[in-house]
């Protein structure tokens, strides 16, 4: 389990990698699905079934899909861009300050601890939490994304429809 | 058995990696994709730390994170899409911040008052 665990981590911190490092943007976003299907199945280690293929489906499915469209709404070019990138130094410090002050953190706090494998977080069990405990938080959320889906509509329209134009 | 540290260690990995990301990046789209780095970074410790109570919280709280992921993605693309056409450029480091004067050539939609 804990090899399993090591292993998908890493390739989810590959992926990672490559995707703030690499030069090509529709390589970026395939190296996006890398880590996410990684982390998928980190969470299907950990038990959490039902977030797994959520995370699959939402993320994997919709918002790697969505990135790239906009890279090709965005007309990107398909090779190598060269202007990516800003200078490195703050980029590199603040990130690695922020990992590894994290990654030492969990190490002091969490480092010895051993768990059982959880019972798995099945739909069911979801379910039962979240219209228990949580259902004004799952409603507002409803609320929350069609605040979202009215406002990514009103922000991408074009403004100018000149009359006798379809707007778009 | 399983070690929680693990998986917390990879988490505080992803999101040094995604703040990396956001400083380092000047092109919009991929500065969204190192938020979702971020993002996933939080659902992963959230899932982790169900491994050490018997309650499913953080699970849900997961579920929660994605669908809020994905609101922002949508928001977020429209935004970077409505930057291309203003300036045919995504480019962050050169968004005027002081364009006050050039504002009312590009006028709002109509129901953007409504919605405020």
């Amino acid at each position: 389990m804990d090899v399993l665990l090591s292993v998908t981590g890493l390739v989810a911190v590959a992926g990672a990698v490559a995707v703030v490092a690499t030069k090509q943007l529709v390589r970026a976003g395939l190296w996006l699905v890398v880590t996410l299907g990684a982390v998928a199945v980190e969470f299907l280690l950990l038990g959490a079934e039902f977030a797994a293929w959520v995370q699959v489906l939402i993320y994997v499915g919709a918002v790697v899909v969505l990135l790239l469209f906009a890279v090709m709404l965005t007309r990107a070019p398909i090779g190598r861009s060269s202007d990516l990138d800003r200078p490195a130094l703050p980029a590199v410090l603040l990130g690695a300050a922020t990992a590894l002050g994290l990654s030492a953190l969990f190490a002091v706090v969490f480092g010895r601890m051993r768990v059982d494998p959880p019972a798995p977080g099945t739909a069911e069990r979801i379910g039962d939490t979240v219209f228990k405990d949580w259902v004004l938080p799952f409603e507002l959320l409803s609320v929350l994304l069609l605040a979202a889906l009215v406002g990514a509509i009103v922000l991408s329209r074009r403004e100018t429809a000149v009359a006798g134009e379809e707007p778009r | 058995m399983i070690r929680p540290v693990i998986p917390l260690v990879t988490a505080a990995l992803l999101f040094g990696l995604g703040v990396y990301g956001v400083l380092r990046r000047r092109n919009a789209v991929l500065v969204l994709m190192s938020v979702e780095l971020m993002l996933n970074a939080v659902n992963l410790i959230l899932v982790t730390a169900d491994t050490l109570r018997e309650r499913l919280t953080g699970q849900v709280f997961t579920l929660f994170v994605i669908v809020l992921a994905a609101a922002e993605v949508g928001v977020g693309l429209a935004l970077v899409l409505r930057l291309f056409r203003l300036r045919q450029d995504i480019n962050t480091d050169q968004v005027p911040l002081d364009e006050a004067a050039e504002a009312p050539a590009e006028p709002a939609p109509a129901l953007d008052g409504e919605l405020r």
